[in-house]
């Protein structure tokens, strides 16, 4: 395999749990700068995936690297260098948003004087400063959204990982939130995206679907339309999972 | 007797109004959608109405009867899942439907056959001895449902039930709900998810308490009075940006296919078309839309702002 020139490529990579394959001999490249979108129903094999990636889990089989480096020798490097945020993110609700966010700096093993920059940085660029002093469990979602992800953020990593960012957020505060991941991309950061909303998929520059532990499509969402002939994404998922049900 | 009646609720937790003067009404064997973003007062409405929450003003009947003057009759009439449904982890398929079907005194020989009707909706039947821990999330959405519907209830109140479920469980999830609506069985259900509306009879859509707008689906976009575009181009968030920069900032949203121009002005996409080319916008075609579910709710939100 080539490094450097993709954030995250696999090769093969395979996880079993007992007798039971979760991940099956997946192969794809991501470059920088890429939102990709992950796909699948629930059970598809998609956490068992992302774990893989972040370090938290051994592959059975296969290979994997990471901002170039190796899933089986280097988990710990990796972590400093993906930042990881899920709907279910953890907040410290009676900690103020400033305080929240340098907790994380200390997580992540940055000096104070880092913390401290970093977290003006990122509050400012976030258009957080407003709400800095405000208690984290005051904020509507939407803020504590952006508050998790520059938690997420704060060791400035190449990587970001968003397992299902936007469940049950406002329409408006969605959007903000993916002009925000937009951003981030054209920055040069590559994100990995898994959602259930199907609208949002379309946002994604390039899709992979998982089933049964496999990848079955990877493509543009444009190309997946055309492919499956459907108007929309949600269209193309239901006649992908479906396709599977009679094979 | 009309199942659930809403009149001017309102409650309040700690200076936050929650529920702020919201009315509605599900009818005999209808599918209402309460539909809104989390912290909207989804849940406290519920709660009330199934009589876990006391209400600080207005009146929430369940078929005719004040809820908080009959809890023991609402409990034992009506089907409720919560959001966080706790199925016994430990036990099977049938053993959770059983336990259902006991603390409802549904006797044994009921049970057998309401579990065959149940199975029958659900698909569940190969899986009847795999224990719930071992079942994947639309599975265990689906044996919910099925536990709360032991004791066959006329009315049934489900609080996110599809939240966090893959698209082909949450249709599968909805064609289940569809089936019992057609049996006579009354439906409110809430959810975060706008393109699940179309399945309702009628919805509400709800945002900071309040009640924006409740009717049939169809006739609810029909609200939306603005002529709407959708302009189309390689790259979304690009084409938005620079729309910032024109006198439709404000009235243009990011969608997955595109952007959505509202026409407030009612120019006419021909003088829409000339302003785009005028600012020199880069943009693959424009074509009138009809609004959907997530273009009136933005709508809405922006009214109730101002």
């Amino acid at each position: 395999m080539t490094s450097n020139t993709f954030s995250v490529e696999t090769e093969n990579l395979t996880r079993k749990f007992g007798s039971f394959t979760a991940v099956d001999s997946v192969t794809f490249r991501v470059k920088p700068g890429e939102i990709f979108g992950f796909l699948g129903a629930n059970g598809a094999g998609k956490t068992t995936t992302i774990r893989m990636l972040c370090g938290l889990l051994l592959p059975t089989t296969g290979d994997a690297r990471v901002a170039g480096l190796n899933v089986y020798t280097d988990s710990e490097g990796i972590k400093q260098r993906i930042g990881y945020m899920s709907q279910k993110f953890s907040l410290y609700e009676d900690l103020t948003v400033r305080e929240n966010v340098q907790f994380y700096g200390g997580v992540y093993g940055l000096n104070r004087r880092a913390i401290k920059t970093r977290t003006e940085e990122l509050l400012t660029y976030l258009q957080l400063q407003d709400k800095a002093d405000a208690l984290t469990r005051e904020l509507p979602l939407g803020w504590k959204q952006k508050m998790a992800l520059s938690s997420a953020m704060l060791h400035d990593p190449p990587i970001i990982f968003l397992d299902e960012p936007t469940s049950g957020v406002d329409p408006a505060s969605r959007r903000d939130f993916w002009l925000l991941i937009y951003q981030l991309a054209a920055e040069g950061k590559t994100v990995f995206v898994t959602t259930h909303f199907m609208d949002e998929a379309e946002y994604c520059h390039r899709l992979s679907i998982m089933r049964d532990g496999k990848i079955v499509e990877l493509d543009s969402p444009e190309a997946l339309k055309q492919q499956y002939n459907a108007v929309s994404m949600q269209d193309v998922f239901l006649k992908v999972v479906d396709r599977g049900a009679h094979e | 007797m009309i199942p659930i009646q809403i009149n001017h609720l309102k409650k309040a937790f700690a200076g936050t109004q929650a529920v702020n003067d919201i009315s509605f009404a599900v009818h005999q064997g209808e599918i209402f959608g309460l539909i809104g973003p989390d912290g909207a007062g989804k849940t406290t409405t519920i709660r009330i109405l199934v009589s876990l929450l006391t209400a600080d003003a207005g009146q929430v009947l369940f078929k005719g009867r004040a809820v908080h003057k009959n809890m023991a009759f609402v409990r034992s009439q009506i089907g409720y899942m919560p959001q966080r449904f706790s199925l016994y982890q430990d036990l099977s398929v049938e053993e959770n439907m059983h336990f259902f079907g006991d603390l409802f005194k549904v006797t044994r020989y009921e049970q057998k056959e309401r579990m065959q009707r149940l199975f029958s909706f659900s698909n569940l039947e190969p899986f009847r001895k795999r224990r719930a821990a071992a079942l994947s999330g639309g599975m265990k959405q689906k044996l919910a449902l099925s536990c709360m519907l032991m004791h066959d209830p006329e009315v049934v109140v489900l609080d996110e039930p599809t939240y966090g479920v893959d698209p082909v469980s949450r249709n599968e999830f909805w064609n289940i709900l569809k089936m019992l609506s057609e049996q006579g069985t009354s439906i409110l259900v809430t959810t975060a998810y706008m393109d699940e509306a179309e399945l309702c009879n009628r919805v509400g859509l709800i945002f900071k308490g309040r009640l924006l707008a409740h009717d049939e689906p169809q006739k609810l976009t029909n609200h939306f009075d603005h002529p709407l575009y959708l302009i189309d181009s390689d790259q979304s968030n690009k084409l938005y940006d620079a729309l910032q920069q024109t006198p439709f900032a404000g009235d243009c949203h990011l969608f997955g296919e595109g952007i959505h121009l509202t026409d407030r002005q009612k120019r006419g996409m021909h003088a829409v078309r000339t302003i785009l080319d005028e600012q020199k916008i880069d943009y693959r075609s424009i074509k009138p839309i009809t609004p959907d579910m997530e273009d009136l709710f933005l709508e809405l939100m922006q009214d109730a702002k101002n």
